[in-house]
């Protein structure tokens, strides 16, 4: 177990080794460079920019830069903002509890949602509701997230005038839970739709799969209660490979907030990352390529740690 | 028909029913993915037919035409912010959006199968470097990546087309390389090196071949995302540019006329939803046709 873990850590150091060469290769490489931006402005005379290049140690070979950048990512130092020129990790730690609230909500509506339709979908396979179920979680997986997103808000914020168009709070007003509630519902339930697809797909195949296993059939040999078959032996059973959707999922949640925040004018890294862009902040974007890409890679590692854990049958070494 | 009768009836001559027949027959009985074959047909005969149907030019101003709704002035699905007929767009922006999901499908395709072979051909070092690269490329979330890379090229149908293909392959290469990897510890491909087959030989001869099925499956999937991610980056002003129309950039500015024009911002909405989701049955469908084992689990 030791020697997995340990082989296993070392596998993702290698893999964000990877994501930031790739990261770091792909900003720099662009056209123009991280100097872009001021070579843009009309005011900047040729001396400047040699200077600002200079100084932002652009003039340097590409590996040097790498490996000065490298040696500050792993020391915490993860440069300043050419925006702003706050720290970037600031920068950023400073938008992760929006995108934390809104991923948190949307994944437990899609757990809730997802594990309910799925069963069902299971256990009355071929079913009206079966064939309802699984071809709206087709759809709802080919929806384009932004374009659902822009017709909640035409619905249910001009049409109906029921919730807010966008905004993490009413702009001015004081901190209120409830308000913060009623600005969450729109981008939780916008972002919740794919992964609700997503969990009762998983769901109903991995629930099809243990149904047919012969304890379930000894269960109900026994007499055991139908209900008490489906929730107590199968779906403990069924939920186990569900644990690893989990940090699968992590990359394409991401992905969605991104859009989400974009659409509802959120304040979380997504949003942070599409400004940034637009503004051409090499340090900012690096450090959000970074810390998304770590944050998945620690979270398919934990889900099949964890995985691991509560299954017997797997022996991780 | 009792046994008698059917003892009656003439023998047919006993003829093995052919695999294509059977993947056929399999096919159609999944009713979504017939319906989706039958609706993408629908959408590449009006994309390439956009410019004979009479529409007009997607790109004519007509300022006293700004706005007009569905069936007004002309114009079956209204009119845009800048008097275009909506439907011309729609069908000229599917051109765009259909050319570069199924180029993205092909390159898509031909970097993850290339990978995925030499993968499993080579094993060893080759094989862990391309794996660990690959688990770098999917540790980004995928818009992250594509933004990065679209910001910073000049757009065009061909940068977006290779950049979609430069962060799609890794499911392709993944797929190939554990077919492969299965494949060619069997019985027929020991059989092929006992005959003195070549490396190469059994790669391309023997083990390719019988990765075509999978390979279906996931080009058809990989068309609906790519069309789903050019959609993304195009709305979000970083692919396909205006005045040319995709069906993405066509949202570009919808949420400023939501009030006044609804249908400016619906109607390019449905076309994305309506080709992703056929491209996902219709890979649904094929999946289900050529793989008897997947029969039990469609969904």
């Amino acid at each position: 177990m030791r020697q997995y873990l340990a082989r296993r850590v070392l596998q993702a150091a290698v893999v964000l080794g990877l994501v930031s060469l790739a990261g770091f290769s792909l900003l720099h490489l662009a056209p123009g460079g991280p100097a872009a931006i001021y070579a843009m402005s009309p005011t900047m005379a040729a001396e400047d920019l040699d200077r600002i290049t200079r100084e932002l140690g652009l003039d340097r070979p590409l590996h040097v830069q790498y490996l000065s950048w490298a040696r500050g990512f792993l020391t915490g130092n993860w440069g300043r903002s050419y925006r702003d020129g706050r720290l970037v990790l600031e920068v950023i730690t400073d938008r992760v509890p929006a995108t934390t609230v809104l991923m948190l909500s949307a994944f437990t509506v899609a757990v809730l949602l997802g594990l309910a339709a799925g069963i069902v979908s299971a256990v009355r396979q071929y079913s009206l509701f079966d064939h309802l179920a699984t071809s709206l979680a087709m759809v709802a997986l080919s929806i384009p997230t932004f374009w659902l997103g822009l017709m909640g808000i035409y619905v249910f914020a001009i049409l109906l005038r029921v919730l807010p168009p966008g905004n993490i709070g009413t702009v001015g007003a004081e901190f209120s839970l409830p308000d913060r509630l009623w600005h969450l519902v729109l981008p939780a339930g916008t972002l919740g739709v794919v992964m609700v697809a997503t969990w009762s797909r998983y769901t109903r195949a991995s629930m099809l799969e243990v149904i047919r296993e012969d304890y379930i059939r000894t269960a109900h040999a026994k007499g055991v209660a139908g209900g008490a078959v489906i929730f107590k032996h199968a779906l403990k059973n069924a939920l186990i490979p569900l644990v690893t959707l989990a940090g699968l999922q992590l990359p394409l949640v991401f992905s969605g907030a991104l859009v989400t925040e974009t659409i509802f004018t959120w304040p979380g890294m997504g949003r942070l990352f599409v400004d940034s862009i637009g503004y051409r902040d090499y340090p900012v974007l690096m450090g959000l390529l970074m810390f998304t890409a770590l944050l998945v890679v620690l979270g398919n590692l934990v889900a099949d740690l964890v995985y691991g854990a509560i299954d017997p049958r797997v022996r991780l070494s | 028909m009792s046994v008698a009768h059917a003892l009656d009836q003439p023998m047919a001559p006993a003829r093995p029913e052919r695999l294509s027949r059977i993947v056929l027959s399999r096919f159609l009985r999944h009713r979504p993915a017939v319906v989706s074959a039958v609706v993408i047909l629908l959408l590449g005969l009006s994309a390439a037919l956009a410019g004979h149907l009479g529409l007009g030019d997607p790109l004519h101003i007509q300022m006293s035409h700004r706005f007009a709704p569905p069936l007004a002035k002309g114009h079956l699905l209204g009119a845009d912010e800048l008097g275009r007929d909506v439907l011309s767009r729609l069908l000229h922006a599917g051109r765009i959006s259909l050319t570069v999901g199924l180029a993205a499908m092909a390159v898509t395709v031909v970097i993850g199968a290339a990978l995925g072979t030499v993968s499993a051909y080579f094993r060893g070092l080759v094989d862990a470097a391309l794996q660990r690269l690959t688990d770098a490329m999917l540790s980004f979330p995928p818009i992250y990546m594509l933004l990065a890379l679209a910001a910073f090229v000049r757009p065009s149908l061909g940068s977006m087309t290779a950049i979609i293909a430069a962060t799609s392959w890794m499911d392709i290469a993944r797929m190939v390389r554990g077919q492969m990897l299965s494949l060619r510890e069997q019985e027929f491909v020991v059989g092929a090196r006992g005959l003195g087959a070549s490396g190469a030989r059994i790669m391309a001869h023997h083990l390719l071949p019988n990765t075509v099925g999978i390979i279906a499956v996931a080009a058809t999937l990989s068309v609906a995302r790519a069309i789903l991610l050019e959609s993304y980056i195009s709305f979000l002003g970083y692919g396909i540019q205006p005045p040319l129309a995709s069906w993405g950039n066509m949202l570009n500015n919808a949420q400023s006329y939501f009030a006044s024009a609804p249908w400016v911002a619906i109607f390019p909405g449905v076309m994305i939803t309506l080709a992703v989701t056929s491209f996902n049955f219709l890979g649904d469908g094929l999946r289900d046709a050529l793989d008897p084992r997947h029969v039990e689990s469609r969904g």
